[in-house]
């Protein structure tokens, strides 16, 4: 491992033709810890990772970011060759880097990720949630400093995105700085803190008990909501945000609650919506 | 209650590998079944054989009351994963080829608020064309609707509005079977059903499937160390936030090699997730 940089984007600013993808950005991804980027399909997640790994120029603002060789890029499409076996994805990938592809990391990455029984598989014949753990083990092949995965768990299934989430937690225990971005704030949450993008601007940044904390006004959980637009379904109940503080209702089984992060995320997403119209 | 698709011992075999393994399921008027599993646990399978899309092997399938069939396929809505739209059609198009395939009437459907009927399908956004593809679905007021991981892809707030909707469609008296890899999805079912290896591996509300599911957690100072230490002695572990989690092992042997290593840490068992209870239900298998 190299010294222990903390990379990451200032003052970002990317523009793609007339549209402007991302605005304004600024993101730590520290050494030795998990950051994610979460936001839905348009939010800027990919152009935000493509400019840390340098794949995108940006208009404005800086990057603080390893040379190539202390970066791991796992790109949404996995990066993994689906017409090369299991064996001469890795064995590929680990030449480009200069890693020896018979060395004993390489070897334990893949039993780490469970594929050691399929080397002779190929790629295009893995399942979803085999396909992108490979291409998590090539992103990861050097030990590079910085890891960069864009929606690493998509498509991948419970059991699957355990395996996956135990490789990246590796990483970051070995030093590395992880960076990855994910539409679920369930796997957001596991994060040492986050950045939530929404139409390519920040939305909420920091650790998920911050975020948590600061949501203004009050939360409710009622079965019938007074005001629609500011309510939305958790299971059998609704969840309504107050930013006036107020707790009546009509229902008297109401109760104030405190929000999770899903919660703070939408409060926001809402708040954002409000003022723009 | 009235029972809309029933699966009884349903198997599936393509060739000597059985997909699916005498496998139970209901799905009642009125009510979110969440189905659950691995990728290749049969979740897919089971699914088509409920659509007619495939035959079962072995066991049944009733679909309203008969076996599937063009007939029982226009009281169905579907929202496959690759959301079957016609990307080069308008958004009016789309609606209008699905309602003329169901033989429904053009949908008196509202367009949800953001969607411009004259826009191309595959000029939209994914959650644009995933709130598409559930008016499309549901065009026709199908009695049950199945739904593959029906928010894959979108922003929090663009999937609580797909939820509303699922939830409003079983409201009005359908039955709705929703394939999902998520927790906070799984909250919003009244029922899952879990799958592994093609057998149903458990069933319940999403608390009676949790019950008893626990992980530990180790709280540390020098979490690093605790995960090097954990990670040494075999035991199964990952991080959430500085904590590291492991699941299907003794907290004595937590304690033991973090005791052997000197390593300061909180050890607690706390309720597990949706994942590590799939995790621990591979593990047995």
């Amino acid at each position: 491992m190299s010294e222990q940089h903390t990379f990451g984007v200032d003052r970002l600013t990317v523009e793609l033709g007339a549209t402007r993808a991302l605005s304004g950005i600024a993101l730590d991804v520290p050494p030795g810890a998990v950051t994610a980027v979460v936001g839905g399909d348009g939010a800027g997640k990919t152009t935000l990772l493509r400019c840390l790994v340098g794949e995108v120029r940006p208009t404005c603002g800086t990057l603080r970011r390893p040379g190539k060789h202390h970066l791991g890029y796992m790109p949404s499409t996995s990066g993994v060759w689906r017409d090369l076996s299991v064996a001469e994805n890795v064995a590929f990938a680990a030449t480009a880097y200069g890693v020896e592809p018979e060395a004993d990391r390489p070897r334990a990455l893949l039993r780490a990720a469970r594929l050691d029984d399929f080397s002779d598989r190929l790629a295009g014949d893995l399942s979803g949630g085999m396909r992108q753990k490979l291409g998590v083990v090539m992103a990861m092949l050097h030990d590079p400093a910085l890891i960069v995965l864009d929606e690493p768990s998509t498509g991948v299934d419970p059991v699957s995105r355990v395996e996956l989430w135990r490789l990246v937690s590796e990483a970051a225990a070995g030093g590395a700085a992880v960076l990855l971005a994910t539409t679920y704030i369930d796997e957001a949450e596991r994060a040492s803190s986050l950045l939530v993008l929404d139409e390519g601007r920040p939305l909420v940044e920091g650790d998920a008990a911050s975020i948590t904390a600061a949501v203004p006004g009050t939360l409710i959980a009622t079965a019938t909501p007074t005001d629609r637009t500011r309510a939305w379904r958790r299971g059998t109940r609704f969840h309504e945000w107050r930013p006036d503080g107020a707790s009546d209702s009509a229902d008297s089984s109401a109760v104030t609650i405190t929000p999770d992060l899903e919660d703070a995320v939408i409060i926001e997403m809402l708040n954002r919506r409000a003022v723009a119209s | 209650m009235t029972q809309l698709a029933r699966a009884h011992g349903a198997t599936k075999r393509f060739g000597r590998f059985v997909a699916v393994d005498h496998a139970d399921l209901s799905v009642d008027a009125g009510e979110i079944v969440g189905l659950i599993g691995a990728n290749g646990a049969g979740k897919t399978t089971l699914i088509r054989m409920l659509l007619g899309l495939t035959t079962v092997s072995e066991g049944t399938v009733a679909v309203f009351g008969a076996a599937p069939s063009r007939r029982t396929r226009r009281r169905l809505g579907y929202v496959p994963q690759g959301l079957g739209l016609w990307p080069d059609l308008t958004v009016d198009e789309n609606l209008a080829f699905t309602s003329a395939a169901f033989g429904s009437q053009a949908p008196s459907t509202r367009l949800p608020e953001g969607l411009d009927g004259d826009a191309l399908v595959g000029s939209l956004s994914l959650g644009q064309q995933r709130q598409l593809a559930f008016v499309c679905a549901l065009a026709h007021e199908p009695d049950l609707v199945v739904l593959d991981e029906p928010t894959s892809g979108v922003d929090p707030l663009a999937r609580a509005h797909l939820w509303e909707r699922i939830h409003d469609t079983a409201e009005q008296g359908a039955g709705v079977l929703v394939t999902t890899h998520y927790m906070q999805e799984a909250q919003q079912c009244d029922r899952l059903v879990l799958m592994s290896g093609g057998h149903i591996a458990a069933r319940g509300t999403l608390d009676e499937v949790l019950q008893g599911v626990t992980a530990i957690e180790i709280d540390s100072d020098d979490w690093r160390t605790a995960f090097e230490v954990l990670a040494a002695a075999q035991i199964p572990i990952m991080l959430t936030g500085q904590r590291v989690r492991a699941v299907g092992v003794e907290p004595s042997r937590v304690d033991d090699a973090l005791r052997a290593a000197d390593v300061t840490a909180r050890v607690e068992v706390v309720a597990g997730t949706l994942e590590e209870a799939m995790l621990l239900i591979e593990q047995a298998r």
